[in-house]
């Protein structure tokens, strides 16, 4: 058959360039990942969730795959990576519980709410704003981090983007479903809000002239604008407060105030900061900023 | 209710956003699946070799793959569509071409014989024969399966909701996002929105089907 | 293809001339336009050979990660096809009952399955069914849809093709006295069967391109992986790979789509020519299921 013939050709230029490297490949191979201590003989009192999970050795995150710097899918160690995942490696490892033992889920559109409340994870750390409209039906451990709404452009600025009162008659692109392409909808009417479902696909745009600025949190900007550092910059005047939070099932109290421990803690023995450094700050080249309080509501 | 009556003219521009698509990639894809199908009957083998690779081609490979070239891909090559919804239309007829055509193909290939005989016998030619005797026939067993094929298509514009085309599926998680506690109300104004499309389509084709069947 | 080549008279010599004229004329255009796309692509520094040893380079991830990803989206496929056949020829069988009241609720079953969007089953199998007890992963939620989609678009090319056996087969087997199962079983179905077999590899065609709606539920089928590892270089290198990570899965479904193809291909030819099928009419699969239901969807946002 044809088709064989040609597929024979396809595998035998593949095993010639299979010879070949690439930048891609030199680079992983140099990355080396840090890891946590694990906390060892855990004790919990009887019938808590941390009691729970201690005793299974067994934890399921949900967080971003996509997020550069924050949570974004390795596929080489098929696991995430990212400031998300420090955190929550963090948590876990206080519950003697290591990296290797964490099922790690893509949290995806509609399905982080859904996920908590019908207990497919046991917590979300996924660049999730904490707000009231989804206090409702979950729980939010923290902040560990307060991001802002900003803007990036293409390099240079041609257009001379200094904030969202400036966004007015320009396409400017977004992710369906964020705070900040709901916060472009509802307080800046006149700029033209484009969005996708991913956050490349608007930075593709933003190469080709399509769109005139992408606006989202500025972290998640920073992550785009270190990948095209020629092609893109980054506005650097954040608009609103986007305060992070663990989001976990509702009414689960001591769950909750144990996260915010593993939190205050972290933030004070500087071991926040040096996950901030490993991930997120190794992008910016940024100094871990003051970290927020957590908020005990 | 008052839900509906406030997102009213967000509906309204979705749903006229999504029947747009359709109809416009439709007609594009009419017109290109026609062509392949004569290519694919036609003398000259490049001919048939060309429409042949096409329809594999695209009958192979997912839609949102083709979304992706032609959003995407075509800028490397330093083209570019005018606007994101010609892009849209553009992806759904090529798609959709490769189906009329087999579609097309196989409602040509069961016109009898002797029809085509016959129109040589009387010395129309090649183009002559399938215009005047094979084609008008060919669509006629053909409707049922472009009724499908249009169906198909209508429900396949949601796609064009991942590329920002605010069709019907973009509202749908527009307005799911930020009414979760209207989840249903939403469901059943997007699904009503597919289906005002799809059941008059599908009683029409109906209808046709038997006002043109051939009794043979 | 009986038509067709009775349309026009073998081409004479001249007629072949011109034909031979018009092919090289033909190429010619062809290779200018190729041409010119790989100059353009030449230009903006897309041919660079390093862009695409990255396909091939073994350190950096890719080849295992595709190829995981399409053994992914092989196995949910397969599962899929698997539960889908059983359920279809259950389905089918109730269509064709005599009883009425399994004939109505299959139908109704069948009609709401095909009319309803795949995304919108997927999304229903992972995010209502938790809440009445079912543990759901990313793969069975897919695999469910899969299944519920296929399995009633399945049900209708069975009914087709059993219907499709020649009249005298049931009602000589009828007259030999043989029960109404007896007949669907021993004579009816080995009969359609055969028949059905291009068909069902053609169907996984079908289900291997709506895999990728998998993404939507965080299922690591091939375009999600492509996009996967096209977004963990993007923050690297920026958009050193886009174009040839998007172009290597691309190529994958082609390649695989198109092998399965011909194997329904050969397999039709197999079964044309054995005498077990002669009573049989050709069941071909509907163009609207090859369309399947676009094979990718909408996003997923923040």
């Amino acid at each position: 058959m044809r088709i064989t013939r040609y597929a024979a050709t396809f595998a035998a230029f593949g095993v010639v360039l299979a010879g070949c490297s690439s930048e891609a490949g030199n680079e992983v191979e140099d990355a080396a990942q840090e890891t946590q201590d694990v906390a060892e003989d855990v004790q919990f009192d009887e019938g808590t969730t941390m009691a729970e999970l201690a005793e299974s050795g067994e934890i399921t995150i949900g967080t971003k795959f996509d997020q550069p710097g924050f949570g974004l899918l390795n596929p080489n160690t098929e696991a995430p990576e990212g400031f998300d995942v420090e955190i929550a490696e963090l948590i876990a490892a206080e519950l003697g519980i290591a990296p290797e033992s964490i099922n790690w889920v893509e949290t995806v559109s509609a399905n982080r709410e859904p996920f908590i409340q019908n207990g497919q994870v046991d917590m979300v750390v996924a660049t999730y704003t904490i707000n009231d409209k989804r206090k409702e039906v979950v729980d939010f451990a923290g902040p560990y981090y307060e991001a802002g709404q900003d803007i990036m452009v293409a390099a240079g600025n041609p257009e001379g983007i200094e904030g969202p009162e400036d966004l007015a008659g320009q396409k400017v692109c977004s992710v369906e479903g964020s705070t900040p392409a709901q916060n472009i909808r509802d307080n800046f009417p006149e700029a033209e809000l484009i969005t996708y479902d991913v956050y490349s696909k608007c930075a593709d745009d933003l190469a080709n002239g399509n769109v005139q600025a992408v606006t989202t949190d500025n972290v998640i900007l920073t992550g785009l604008v270190a990948g095209s550092p020629d092609e893109f910059e980054l506005v650097g005047n954040p608009f609103t407060e986007e305060p992070y939070g663990i989001g976990l099932e509702k009414g689960d109290e001591e769950f909750r105030s144990f996260i915010n421990d593993v939190l205050e803690e972290s933030f004070e023995n500087g071991e926040w900061a040096a996950a901030w450094d490993r991930t997120a700050g190794a992008i910016t080249g940024e100094e871990a900023p003051e970290p927020p309080s957590v908020d005990r509501y | 209710m008052q839900f509906l009556i406030d997102n009213f003219p967000l509906l309204r521009s979705a749903f006229l956003t999504t029947l747009s698509l359709a109809v416009a990639s439709g007609l594009f894809a009419l017109v290109l699946g026609t062509i392949l199908a004569g290519m694919r009957v036609s003398p000259a083998p490049t001919l048939r070799g060309l429409a042949t690779f096409y329809v594999e081609v695209f009958r192979n490979t997912p839609l949102t793959v083709v979304f992706f070239f032609l959003f995407f891909g075509i800028v490397e090559i330093d083209l570019q569509f005018p606007s994101r919804f010609i892009a849209a239309v553009a992806a759904l007829g090529l798609y959709t071409a490769a189906f009329v055509a087999e579609a097309l193909r196989s409602g040509i290939n069961a016109v009898p014989t002797g029809q085509a005989e016959a129109a040589r016998a009387i010395g129309l030619d090649f183009g002559q024969s399938l215009r005047t005797v094979v084609l008008p026939q060919a669509f006629r067993t053909v409707v049922p399966p472009l009724g499908n094929v249009w169906i198909a298509l209508a429900k396949n514009t949601s796609i064009a909701a991942g590329f920002a085309v605010t069709d019907l599926t973009a509202a749908l998680q527009r307005l799911a996002n930020v009414n979760a506690d209207q989840i249903l109300m939403v469901f059943f104004a997007i699904v009503l929105g597919y289906l005002v499309i799809t059941l008059p389509s599908a009683w029409a084709f109906r209808a046709i089907e038997t006002r043109v069947a051939i009794v043979r | 293809m009986s038509t067709s080549t009775v349309l026009f008279d073998l081409p004479g010599p001249r007629a072949r001339r011109r034909q031979r004229i018009g092919t090289v004329l033909g190429g010619l255009l062809i290779a200018a336009l190729v041409g010119l796309a790989l100059w353009r692509l030449g230009i903006n520094g897309q041919l660079d050979p390093a862009r695409w040893a990255v396909l091939f380079d073994l350190r950096a991830g890719v080849p295992q990660a595709l190829g995981e990803a399409l053994l992914n989206t092989l196995e949910v496929a397969a599962v899929g096809m698997v539960a889908a056949t059983l359920l279809g020829a259950l389905l089918a069988a109730g269509r064709l009952s005599d009883h009425i009241w399994v004939r109505i609720p299959v139908t109704a079953i069948i009609e709401f399955f095909r009319a309803v969007p795949l995304l919108v089953l997927i999304l229903f199998a992972f995010l209502f069914l938790p809440t009445v007890g079912v543990p759901m992963t990313a793969f069975r939620a897919l695999a469910i849809g899969l299944t519920l989609y296929n399995m009633a678009v399945l049900a209708e090319i069975f009914r087709a093709g059993i219907l499709s056996v020649d009249r005298g087969q049931r009602e000589a087997a009828f007259a030999l006295g043989m029960r109404k199962t007896q007949v669907m079983t021993l004579v009816l179905l080995p009969q359609a069967v055969r028949r059905m077999l291009p068909v069902l590899v053609a169907q996984l065609v079908v289900l291997l391109k709506d895999s990728s709606l998998g993404f939507i539920v965080g299922y690591l089928e091939l375009l999600r992986q492509a996009r996967a590892l096209v977004e963990f270089f993007n923050f690297r290198f920026g958009d050193l790979y886009t174009f040839q990570l998007y172009v290597a899965a691309g190529l994958i479904y082609i390649v695989v789509n198109v092998l399965l193809s011909q194997l329904a291909r050969y397999v039709e030819k197999r079964t044309a020519r054995s005498a077990k099928t002669a009573a049989t009419e050709q069941v071909e699969e509907p163009v609207d299921v090859q369309m399947g239901q676009g094979g990718g969807g909408v996003g997923a946002p923040r």
